[in-house]
Formats: C-alpha cells, structure tokens, sequence
C-alpha cells in the first residue's frame, strides 16, 4: 500500500512490540504492557491481535484471520484484506497451510503444529478484572500469584448453581505461576492450549497489553478436585460433515425453534466434508438433550 | 570508522527475519536459529548478536557495551540510534563476551518483570562445549545443549536468576550468525 | 430444507461502503460540502476533532468531519488512526500561553484587571433563540475593531502569585511522559493525567467536572482566567540549537482557582486545576481544569472518595476512541461465546428440574 510501511506499522513502532513479544515468552502469562497504537480498526475489534501480526509477519508468511472459527465473517474478511492491503503477504482459509493464525473466539479444530503461531484477539487481558477493576490491584495480585479470590469465586458459583458458570474466557493457570484469560474462546477450547507445539501469543490493543504462552507449556484451566474442569459443547453431531467432537454453532431456521448444529471451525468443516463425511443437513427439533 | 559499515541491506524485511528468529530462539529454547547472515559489523561485533541489536534497539532502549566492544560503539549509535551507557545497570540490552555478574542486572520488579534485562552474549560456538540440561517452557522434554564460553559454574549462576522468577534476566547466546536463547523461566543442570 | 454456512463477507462489506458512500453525499442534487466550508462555518466540529483526535490539523479535520457525515467521534478517531502513521521530527518546546495573542479573555474573581475583560466571539450571552434569519443565509454587518493590545496580556495567575495567594507553578518537567508511545500507568504523574484529559472526550469531561460541583469530590473553583487565541509553537532543531518558530495554534486555556491548602510549614494557599485545550473549546478546558484539580486530592491529603477523584476511573474511560471501540465491539459476532452460555445454562436448568423432580 502506497505511503505505508510494510504491514502498516512503522519500523519504530514494530521494535517497541517486538521487545514487548519476546519478553511476553520469557515470562509466559505475564501481561507485560505496550505503546499500543491506534489502528486504523476500531478498538476492541481485534487491534492488539493486529498490532502482534504486524510485528510478526514477514513476506514469506501465510496468513490465515478466523473470527467465531469462521474464514468468511465480516471482521475475519476486513483483518485479512488489510493485510493482504498493506503485506501483501499470501492469504489461505487452510490450518494446515498457514504459518501465523490471528484468531477471535476460537482455536481450529486442527492440531497446530510447531511451525505455527496462533494469534488471539483479546477485549479483557486481566483476568481478574471482574472481581477487581483496579489495575493497579490486579497488578500487585500477580505479583504475589494471590489467586484465592479467584477461586472464592469459582466456588460461590458451584454453591449456587452446582457448577462453575464461566463457559468462556475460561481463567487459565498458565506454566504455573501465572492466572491468565485465555481471551473468550469457548471452555471447549482451553484443553487446546495446554503443552501446544505452536507458539500463542496474545494482543490486547485497548487495554494496551501483550502476553504469550510458548509451546509445550502446562496450561491448566481452573477447578476442583469434587467439580473438575470440562470442555462442554452442544451435544450433537454436525449437520453437515457429521462431526461429534467438534465446537458447534447453533442455527435457528424457522419459527417453530428448530435449530441445526454444524461446526464453528468451516475449515474443518469443509475439509471433512471434502473428505467424505456428510452429516443429515436436517434440523432437529428440539435444542436440549 | 566502524559507522562506514552496513547496518541491514534490507532493514525491513531483514528485521522481521532476525526477529522471527530470536522469537523462536525464545520459544523453543536451545534451538539453535540463523540471524544476522551477511551482516559485516564491526569487529569483534558477530553477526548474529549485530542483528540483534539492529533488530531491537533505538531510541527507547538502552545498550550497555562490554570493553571489548568499544571499536563498535560508534556503529552502534548510528545504526540503532540507541542509547550507549557506561552503566549496566541501567541497560535494556547488555552486549557482552563474558557472561557478566547476573545479580548486578537489572532484574525487573515482581509487578514489572519484562524490565529485567536481556544479555546479548558472543561466545566462540553454540555447541562443542560442556553439556547442560536445560527444561521448562518451550520444552515438552529436557533437552541437552553444548555452548562453548559459558563459565564453568554457569547453572549455579543460572540457579540464582531463576529462582527469581518471574524477576530475572533473559539470555541471548551469539555465535558467528548464530544463536539461541535462554529465558529466565528455564531450569538449567549439569548432567 | 439445507443449511449452508454463511458466505460472501467480503461482497457484504463491498456493499455496505458503496451504499455508505451514497448516504454520505446525500441528495446530488444539493451541492456538496467543501472543506472550506466545514473549517470556516463549523469550525467549533473542527476544533473538537483535533482536540480528540490529538493531531492539529484543521483541514484534515474537516476532511475527517466529511468522511464521518458529521459523527465528530468517528472523525476524531479518523485523525487519531492517521496521526499513529506520522514521522516524528522532534518535541515542540512548552508553548507559552502568557504570551498569546488573546482573542477572548475572562476572569470571574476580578472586576477588572490589567488586560481588561475580552468577550470575544462569545456564546456567553446570546439569548438562545433559533435565529430563522440565518437560515436564509447572509453576510452579517462587521464588527467593530479595537486596537491589539501591544504587549502580552497579564495572566491573573500571575498576579494572585505576586501576593503569593496560590500555589506556584509546579517545576515544569523537562522530559514529560509521552501518552502516545507508553501505556498508562498507575500512579499516573500529572503531566500523564493532563495529557489523556486534554485529548479526553468532551462529554465525558463536563460529567465529570460537574459531579464535582454537585459534592462528589467538590474543589471550591473560581475561573480565575480563560483565554482563547493564538500561540507560537517552537521546536529546537537539535543541528541548530536554538528554537524556531514552526507556526501558530489556536488554544483554550482555563486556569481554575481552588479551595485553599497549607499546613503547619506552609501558609494557606489557593491551588489550582489546569485545562489547555486546542482550539476554542470553553467547555472542555473548564471540565478538564475541574477534573485536573480533583485528581490531585492525593497530593493535598483529600478524602478521594468521588469518582472524578479516581485516577484509575477517569483516565481509564476518558478515551472515547477507546470507548467507542470498546462499546461497539458487542455489535461483533460472539455467537461462538453465546453457544458456550446456552450449553451452559441449559446444563443448569437440566440440573435444577432434575433435583425438583426427586
């Protein structure tokens, strides 16, 4: 793109980020803070996953930009051509073909390998924000690793509706020293994270923060001993490639409530389907079991 | 004059590669990764740690210089456009050929320990050496490494900046165009 | 009947522009706005733009007013997101606003002062009555001129300081915080909270300053002064040496005088909140100055117990680029997040008509 630098990030601002970056994997969880810039993409619709891609992305990269697990939603859509605009780096809807994954919501279905970097878009990076809104308390809370409340918290839910009701955004022990917010990926996905051949890494533009996860890093979701972690998904089978162990999205298609269920990631949706598998392409009646 | 060097042929793209690589160098430690190929910095600045420097310094950072660096300080300044101190004490990037005292180092704070500083140390190879047994993140088994000009009780060294983690230092080892690294979340012993 | 996952987002979005394209225009009939118009007859948008939008550039601001139909939030944001992509060449030196051309100059704690009382171009006294003249257009009769004032106009700051009545000016920083490039912080110093108020949302900051008034943190404030009008700016090439002058800006300026501190060492004094603002924007200087002075409470030992005493609370939500984002982003997909929850609580009510039922 005429006038811009490559990625649209200027060489100064790249440096600030890439330090950021690389002392985020020295302390895996930490969020350490950033001179997060304003991009020409609102706050809150992915500016601190797009900062991290800039400063990562060189010419021989393929990108891949899923938003909802989905290629084609419209802010998946805008990510991509923005760097296909400015980097004009190789673009692929593929989990296996791309090299760095900038993701909202969601981790593919597909395993990542080690030759892979997954990006995630994150609103709240403080996972403690909802018990406390002072940053300059959450702050000292990690230092000392004081967790309790968190816990307090998870155990009033279960005292009040038998079970932990946190279904995304899951709090994450991370190599265990630090609680991280996964981002709001489902609690499906949180397993996903855990000892991961791809590096993770993590940008909050608004709240001006960057953390990472490296690979092979013990990532341990929050629970009980008597209330163990699950990863819940709708209890169906997708529609359309018959998948039973996929995240599902939930469709309504008529007035009477009739839903179908078909997989969030459309990647491996399609490539199951290419493959083979057809699930019924009908509705069923009811939501519930 | 050390500045009539080159700095990077192609500052953009090459950054991003150097980058990517000390970004993996981290991610998966003792990997040994390319940075720096083709770089003619001045002597006895090695090409893998020159790389990293044009990479990751300038104006917002501080560079301390070990003695034996002082012919390259000028190149430094002017393709980084870094700050050059006296003190290491007060650097972000520490460029040294011996492994300094770690606990005269920044080291960060327990609420900002990405201010602990990071050491850019040229040693003569990447393997060759005493073998060490490095495990933590980035690892899914302990992994054995061999680099050459570490002193001999580097993992009691390495044993103190640990054990304070998250506050420690992070290690950038540079050979010829070379390197890996060791970020304080690792464990290091001798076999 | 067949599902199919939804496809084309990117037609969608193609779309969506070339209608929002037509909408902006509007009616082609109508002759379109220049930009000349939009910086010479809504120049109080333009002013507000580049306050928010932290970049001092009239014409683009007006261009960015265009491109926005008018939404000034959505035009700030625009200045904001191309001002990240411009070189920096270097850090003007303190603008001195003692020395500014005034062209509106008010004090309301004293009758009258060195200087005099210049209304200017103000709204102060208009009767707020829709004026349907103007809406048949027309070249207003001239006003009537008075001479310049040949020398710098007194502020009343300094002449309260003469008596030593108020707190001096706090030693200037020689290497302010830059907002711009580090993330804030907490404790926040004052140069960083002067800062983020000064590209603050306006409404945010007259909310702010008022629940002050109304005893959420109240702060006794006088206006000692407002001036509006032009300062020089200066840089200091550092091949030269010395400062030379880059151009004029246009600047609102409020010092606040506030209800008086000491101790056992130090006589009472007044203290002061600070509001500078481009352009001419009253309102927003005096909110600023409002919430500057409640944010010091620390600094005087004041119960901080109001919400515009909370450093964390004001500076954090002062942004509404940030807001704006932030709030509508929920209009993204998270039908993802909303599954989870669905799944979630239908697992619960199972639970729950189970236990009923035993």
């Amino acid at each position: 793109m005429i006038g811009y630098n490559f990625a649209y990030l200027d060489e100064q601002t790249k440096r600030m980020i890439r330090r950021a970056l690389l002392k985020a994997v020295a302390i895996p969880g930490h969020q350490v803070p950033f001179g997060s810039r304003e991009m020409p993409l609102p706050y809150g619709w992915g500016t601190g996953g797009i900062q991290i891609t800039a400063a990562i992305l060189g010419q021989t990269d393929t990108l891949k930009v899923i938003d909802q697990g989905a290629d084609d939603t419209t802010n998946a859509v805008s990510i991509r051509r923005f760097f296909a605009k400015t980097a004009g780096v190789a673009t692929t809807t593929r989990t296996p073909e791309a090299t760095v994954i900038q993701t909202r919501h969601r981790i593919p279905e597909t395993k990542l390998r080690e030759d892979q970097i997954i990006v995630y878009q994150v609103p709240q990076p403080e996972p403690l924000s909802k018990l406390e809104p002072r940053r300059a308390e959450t702050k000292r809370m990690h230092a000392l690793a004081e967790y309790g409340p968190m816990h307090v918290k998870l155990y009033e839910d279960i005292t009040r509706f038998g079970q932990i009701s946190i279904s995304y955004d899951y709090p994450v022990m991370v190599n265990h020293r630090y609680l991280m917010a996964p981002s709001p990926i489902p609690a499906f996905d949180n397993p996903k994270m855990h000892m991961m051949p791809a590096l993770q890494l993590f940008g909050a533009g608004r709240e001006k923060r960057i953390y990472a996860v490296p690979p092979y890093t013990s990532v341990q979701s929050l629970d009980f001993e008597d209330h163990p972690f699950r990863a819940v998904r709708a209890p169906h089978t997708c529609a359309l490639c018959n998948a039973r162990d996929s995240y599902l999205d939930e469709v309504v298609v008529d007035d009477t409530g009739r839903r179908m269920f078909v997989c969030s990631d459309t990647d491996h949706c399609e490539t199951r389907r290419e493959a083979g598998h057809e699930g019924t392409g009908e509705p069923v009646a009811q939501a519930a079991e | 004059m050390s500045i009539d060097l080159p700095g990077f042929a192609d500052p953009v793209a090459d950054a991003q590669s150097a980058f990517r690589a000390v970004l993996d160098a981290l991610a998966r430690p003792g990997q040994i990764r390319a940075a720096g190929t083709g770089l003619t910095p001045p002597a006895p600045l090695n090409p893998a740690a020159a790389a990293m420097l044009l990479t990751l310094a300038d104006a917002d950072t501080t560079v301390y210089l070990g003695p034996a660096f002082a012919d390259a300080a000028d190149w430094v300044r002017f393709h980084c456009g870094t700050q050059v101190t006296d003190s290491p004490a007060d650097a972000t990037f520490i460029l040294a050929d011996a492994l300094p005292n770690l606990t005269a180092l920044p080291n960060g704070t327990d609420e900002e320990p990405q201010s602990g500083a990071t050491i850019l140390l040229q040693i003569p190879a990447l393997t060759g050496g005493p073998a060490r047994i490095i495990h933590g993140p980035g690892l899914a088994t302990p992994t054995t490494l061999s680099p050459q000009g570490l002193p001999p009780d580097f993992a009691a060294q390495w044993a103190t900046n640990h054990a304070q983690f998250p506050r420690g230092i992070d290690l950038i080892l540079c050979a010829g165009d070379h390197l890996l690294a060791l970020p304080r979340s690792l464990s290091i012993r001798e076999p | 009947m067949a599902y199919v996952a939804v496809k084309g987002g990117e037609r969608a979005i193609d779309n969506a522009h070339a209608w929002l394209a037509e909408d902006r225009r509007g009616n082609p009939d109508i002759p379109e706005i220049t930009l000349e118009q939009i910086q010479a007859q809504q120049a109080r948008a333009v002013d507000r733009v580049m306050a928010e939008g932290a970049l001092y550039d009239p014409g683009l601001a007006a261009l960015a007013i265009k491109q926005a139909q008018g939404d000034l939030i959505e035009a700030a944001f625009l200045l904001r997101a191309y001002r990240t992509t411009l070189p920096r060449f270097g850090y003007a030196e303190p603008v001195d606003t003692g020395a500014m051309q005034i062209r509106r100059r008010i004090s309301a704690v004293f009758k009258d002062l060195p200087g005099g009382q210049i209304l200017g171009p103000t709204y102060d006294y208009t009767h707020r009555l829709l004026d349907f003249a103007l809406a048949a257009g027309g070249t207003p009769p001239a006003a009537a001129l008075a001479e310049a004032p040949g020398e710098p106009v007194m502020p009343v700051y300094t002449i309260l300081r003469q008596e030593g009545m108020i707190e001096p000016d706090s030693n200037s920083d020689p290497d302010p915080a830059d907002i711009t490039r580090e993330p804030l912080t907490f404790p926040a110093t004052r140069d960083v909270r002067l800062q983020t108020l000064a590209r603050g949302d306006e409404g945010f900051l007259l909310a702010m300053g008022y629940s002050t008034q109304r005893g959420w943190g109240g702060t006794h404030p006088f206006v000692g002064e407002i001036r509006v009008g032009e300062v020089t700016v200066e840089i200091t090439p550092p091949e030269l040496g010395f400062p030379i002058d880059i151009g004029d800006v246009t600047l609102t300026e409020c010092q606040m005088i506030n209800q008086f501190t000491g101790s056992k060492t130090k006589p009472p004094q007044f203290t002061r909140g600070y509001g500078l603002v481009f352009g001419h924007a009253e309102r927003k200087a005096m909110g600023m100055a409002l919430v500057d002075r409640a944010l010091r409470s620390e600094e005087f030992n004041e119960d901080a117990t109001a919400p515009a005493q909370n450093p964390e609370f004001v500076l954090y939500h002062a942004d509404n680029i940030e807001g704006t984002g932030f709030v509508e982003h929920l209009k993204l997909p998270h039908y993802v997040d909303f599954q989870s929850e669905l799944e979630s609580l239908r697992r619960m009510r199972a639970a729950a008509e189970k236990e009923a039922a035993e």
